[in-house]
Parts: C-alpha cells; structure tokens; sequence
C-alpha cells in the first residue's frame, strides 16, 4: 500500500501517523509538503490532526485552499483513497469532499479523552473487517468537533448510509452523534477520533491498528 | 477603497461562544441580555475606485474563503 501523509505547518500528527502506517505496512509513507504542485501515485492520501494554519479563519479553511489539496481532490474524485483525521476532517469539509462542517464543541472546551465508537458503515475500505454496531476504542482530541449539517444535508447523507462512526456518549454536540462520515462511494473518511492514538490497547493491539490493518488488507 | 465584510454562523446554527457571551454578561447582572451572536470583522485594503465591481469581487471571496457558506452568512460594505 503506497501511502503519502499531507503536511500542513500546523499539522502535529503527521509523524504518528506515519508511525502508525509503518508499523501496519512496514513501509515509510510519503511525506508530502502543502505546497507540493507535482502528482504523487499513491493508494491512500492522509490528512493528519493538528492545528493548520493555526486554525486560522476557520479550522481547515486554510489547508483547504493549499495548492496540494488540488491533487488530493484529483485523486479523490478517481476512487483514490482520503482519510481526514481531526483537523484533517475539518479540511474534508471545508474543500467539500464531505458535506457539513465542524463548529466548536458544544461545552466550548478542548476535549481529549477516549471514547466509545459505534461502527455504523462497513461498506468502506475503512471499515470493511468491522461489523455493524461494533464498539471501538478510539480516543478523540479537539475543539472544533461538533459535526453540524442542515436539515436536507443531514437526511441525504443518512439516507445514503454515509455515516460511518457514531459516538456512545456524545462529548461535543455533534449532530446525529456523528464521529466519522465518508462520501457516497465510501473512499473519502473523515473522522474525529485519532486512530493512530488507539494502535495498542493495554497488551493487545488497538482498534486503531485494526483500522489501518483492514485498508492495507482491502488494498491489498 | 476598503471592504467591510461581516461574517456570522446562520440563524439555527448552534453558538457555543455566543451563548457564553450572554452568561457572561447574565452574570455581571445586565438582564436584559437574553441573547448573544458572535461573528467576525474582516477589513479589506482595496486597489482601484469602482464600488459596483469591488462589491462583486468580495462577494465572490466570501463564497471562495471568508465565509463557510454552510454554516456562515456575510454581508460586504464598499467605503472610500
């Protein structure tokens, strides 16, 4: 699995990230720089957590305006693999990979805790070794992760099963509980929680492990 | 020229920070405070004198960056 990480400056989970890929795959994913204008063949695209820009205007609004994120879109529109993790979430919608957007969490305070994550889509190269309404241990870090959309926004993309993550106990506000939401065709994920946090749980490997193993396995 | 340009969540969209405005301000005990918006201010420096064609431009930077029209409404004042 050929795998490139987007860097914003900003970005501060590039490196786990790329960590995390490694140990999946044993290869060292590409670290592409935001301004990159040249095409990267790769199977998945990662945008990592962090804070871009420095959150500037909006969280991700910035990132998603980068000349990279033009080749990111190309490679998204061909069934190429997106996986937006946090603020790489946040850049998803901003571009309009994925509809909706972030707005800050509902008790205005930065929350990083583990939480609960129901599997709500398994028809995605991201989920595909998951069942439905299976739990997974997946730590969330933000601000800005309460998921809003409008009303017909909201009912197409549940009636399109585009949500993928649902929190048990919802810690932002996010609307319909939603963690992690993919497009109609299931290539581009966004998510809030952080994956590359959840690699080992205790002795055992983490369900963020089990993320990333399902991808290289679909890929594969 | 310069371009005023309002942007604030729309009507509906939830505003945390709004909300904490008008308990903050609830709790320095000016009741009549019953509710509080918060958005932003961002100032233009313009080149060239056509108000018409400035205003079109900033609205389309608004569409393009400035505002996320998902959640986000602006309005644009052209001044000398």
């Amino acid at each position: 699995m050929r795998v490139a990480v987007i860097v914003f400056p900003g970005s501060n989970c590039d490196r786990d990230v790329a960590e995390a890929i490694a140990q999946v795959t044993g290869k060292q994913p590409i670290m592409v720089w935001h301004r990159e204008t040249t095409f990267f063949d790769v199977d998945l695209v990662i945008l990592p957590g962090g804070f871009a820009y420095g959150d500037y205007l909006r969280p991700g609004a910035m990132a998603a305006r980068s000349s990279v994120m033009r080749h990111v879109l190309d490679h998204a529109k061909a069934g190429g693999l997106v996986l937006g993790i946090c603020n790489g979430f946040q850049v998803l919608t901003e571009i309009g990979l994925l509809p909706g957007a972030l707005l800050p969490n509902a008790g205005m305070k930065f929350i990083c805790k583990p939480v609960k994550l129901k599997v709500t889509r398994t028809s995605t190269p991201f989920t595909g070794s998951f069942t439905k309404g299976q739990y997974l241990d997946i730590p969330v870090a933000h601000h800005d992760g309460n998921y809003f959309a409008q009303k017909d926004e909201l009912s197409r993309l549940e009636d399109n099963e585009q949500v993928v993550f649902r929190y048990e106990n919802n810690p932002n506000g996010s609307i319909n509980d939603i963690a992690g939401l993919s497009n109609v065709s299931g290539n581009v994920l966004g998510m809030m929680p952080h994956p590359e946090r959840a690699m080992v749980h205790g002795k055992t490997r983490g369900d963020g492990y089990k993320l990333f193993n399902t991808l290289m396995e679909m890929i594969r | 020229m310069k371009a005023i340009v309002h942007v604030q969540l729309k009507p509906g969209v939830l505003d945390p920070q709004g909300q904490a405005i008008a308990g903050a301000l609830a709790s320095l005990g000016y009741d009549e405070v019953t509710g509080a918006r918060q958005g932003k201010v961002i100032e233009l420096e313009l080149s060239g004198t056509d108000h018409a064609l400035a205003r079109e431009r900033v609205e389309a930077m608004c569409g393009q960056l400035l505002a996320n029209m998902v959640i986000e409404q602006f309005s644009v004042e052209i001044l000398d």
